[in-house]
């Protein structure tokens, strides 16, 4: 692990793999999220019960399931950050937490404004709506941690060891429509056994999945670049860049 | 396409609120983290450049004062 | 104690409270939510090993299918009545306001109000709880054999 990690324990050749991979991913982000929003809006067929008002669904279930993604991600860079003491890794869960934030906030926005026309109700205190509203506020725990500490050092550890703990929340997010008796209605997508979804929706959800997953990288991937020049601003590498563009 | 007219589409059948409420907010807030995202990248790259000049003009007035 | 010291103190204290915060609030809200929840059997017949029943007056949460043929409305007002099913009694539920688009006869919802009888909830809250299925219109009615249609309500002046 450590042979294969090594070179980008260097901020230089992390910066680089980052300046690499960006491009594949905002292409696959801009493809993915117009196809996805106009098939999902203009092209999937009404649902026999819920109507037109279920396409809310093209944007609540990948920003869910992308919040709960991009919190084991974080929480894995974490775990790298603590054990292996690599700064890059801790600069990973900064640059995730902001994100993931503004995913889990979506994720709940227009969860309620599909919750008011079809339950009856923008919020209701379903422990699926709860769990989710505490993984918004690890979010902003881990954020706010780090910022507390002027040294960098005990902050980044600090952050990396409330994202740890916090990753007791997203099974209990999982299950909790299986647990509790929620309001929230089950798993559509991970049942196998059963057709829950018909293809012609399905399709179009798995399109905007892939939407998310490459834009919550994308992102990821700027800000960490944002990061590293940020703590290396005063490296000759850094002074370099300038004069290449 | 499954809806008739561009003000059918608009409407949604009677849940177009909901629905450009949510699309709406999801697209600002998605523009928002990538345009501030962005942004910084500015912001920092504009500031090590402020520095070598700055050190630059340093290193001038330094000499000046030993010839 | 110096203030920057004393600043990430204050946060981490802060964050602290929010975790231990919020988790005595979700157990809290979960508590209550199984302890004030019952199916239309679970009214009639008691809850629990000890088959308590909830007394008149109380606030509680009823859970059940809509039976179809029950819903009757008032012309002139919201007013609207109708008896939820699980298993085996009926529970009538009283409630006046506007239901959500998916309420409908045969369909799951959740209402919130006060036992006023027995058997009747007087509710403030009716919420519609639907399932993960997914489907065009036209594949419902080839799959299940079910056409839905906004349902025709029983109009009952007299209610």
């Amino acid at each position: 692990m450590w042979k294969w990690l090594h070179p980008y324990a260097k901020a230089e050749r992390a910066y680089q793999l980052c300046n690499t991979l960006l491009p594949y991913f905002a292409v696959v982000t801009v493809v993915s999220m117009i196809v996805g929003w106009v098939w999902g809006l203009g092209f999937a067929p009404a649902d026999y019960q819920q109507k037109d008002s279920y396409r809310i669904i093209f944007i609540h279930v990948p920003s869910a399931i992308l919040s709960m993604g991009a919190y084991s991600s974080m929480a894995i860079a974490a775990i790298v950050a603590l054990v292996w003491q690599l700064r890059n890794a801790e600069l990973a869960v900064i640059a995730i937490a902001p994100v993931g934030a503004c995913i889990t906030a979506i994720a709940l926005i227009t969860g309620a404004a599909w919750g008011k026309p079809m339950w009856g109700a923008w919020w209701v205190w379903d422990a699926r709506l709860t769990s989710e509203l505490i993984l918004l506020f690890l979010y902003l725990g881990v954020l706010s941690l780090y910022h507390a500490f002027e040294d960098k050092k005990s902050a980044g550890r600090a952050a990396s060891i409330l994202a740890i703990v916090g990753v007791i929340n997203l099974p209990i997010i999982h299950y909790s429509v299986e647990w509790w008796n929620t309001l929230h209605q089950g798993a559509s997508i991970t049942k196998l056994d059963t057709k829950a979804i018909d293809p012609s929706m399905f399709w179009p959800l798995m399109v905007n999945i892939l939407a998310f997953a490459a834009f919550v990288g994308t992102v990821t991937l700027i800000r960490l670049k944002n990061e590293i020049l940020q703590r290396e601003k005063h490296r000759p590498w850094v002074r370099l860049l300038l004069n290449k563009g | 396409m499954q809806f008739d007219s561009f003000s059918d589409f608009i409407a949604m059948g009677g849940y177009g609120f909901y629905i450009w409420l949510s699309f709406g907010t999801c697209a600002l807030i998605l523009l928002g983290i990538l345009v501030s995202s962005l942004r910084d990248t500015k912001r920092i790259m504009a500031s090590v450049e402020q520095q070598i000049i700055r050190e630059a003009r340093i290193k001038k007035a330094k000499q000046e004062q030993v010839s | 104690m110096n203030p920057r010291r004393k600043k990430r103190l204050l946060v981490i204290i802060a964050v602290l409270f929010g975790i231990g915060g919020s988790i005595g609030l979700v157990l809290y809200a979960l508590q209550e939510n199984i302890n004030l929840f019952y199916t239309p059997s679970e009214l009639i017949d008691g809850k629990g090993p000890n088959k308590e029943k909830p007394f008149i007056g109380q606030k509680l949460r009823i859970g059940g299918m809509v039976v179809p043929g029950t819903v009757k409305r008032n012309e002139q007002s919201l007013q609207v009545s109708f008896k939820l099913i699980d298993t085996g009694p009926l529970v009538t539920v009283r409630y006046q306001g506007i239901l959500p688009d998916l309420f409908r006869e045969g369909q799951g919802i959740v209402a919130q109000g006060v036992l006023i009888e027995p058997n009747v909830i007087e509710a403030f809250e009716v919420l519609a709880k639907h399932d993960e299925e997914y489907m065009p219109a036209e594949v419902a009615e080839a799959v299940k054999g079910i056409k839905h249609e906004k349902p025709k309500y029983n109009l009952d002046s007299g209610n």
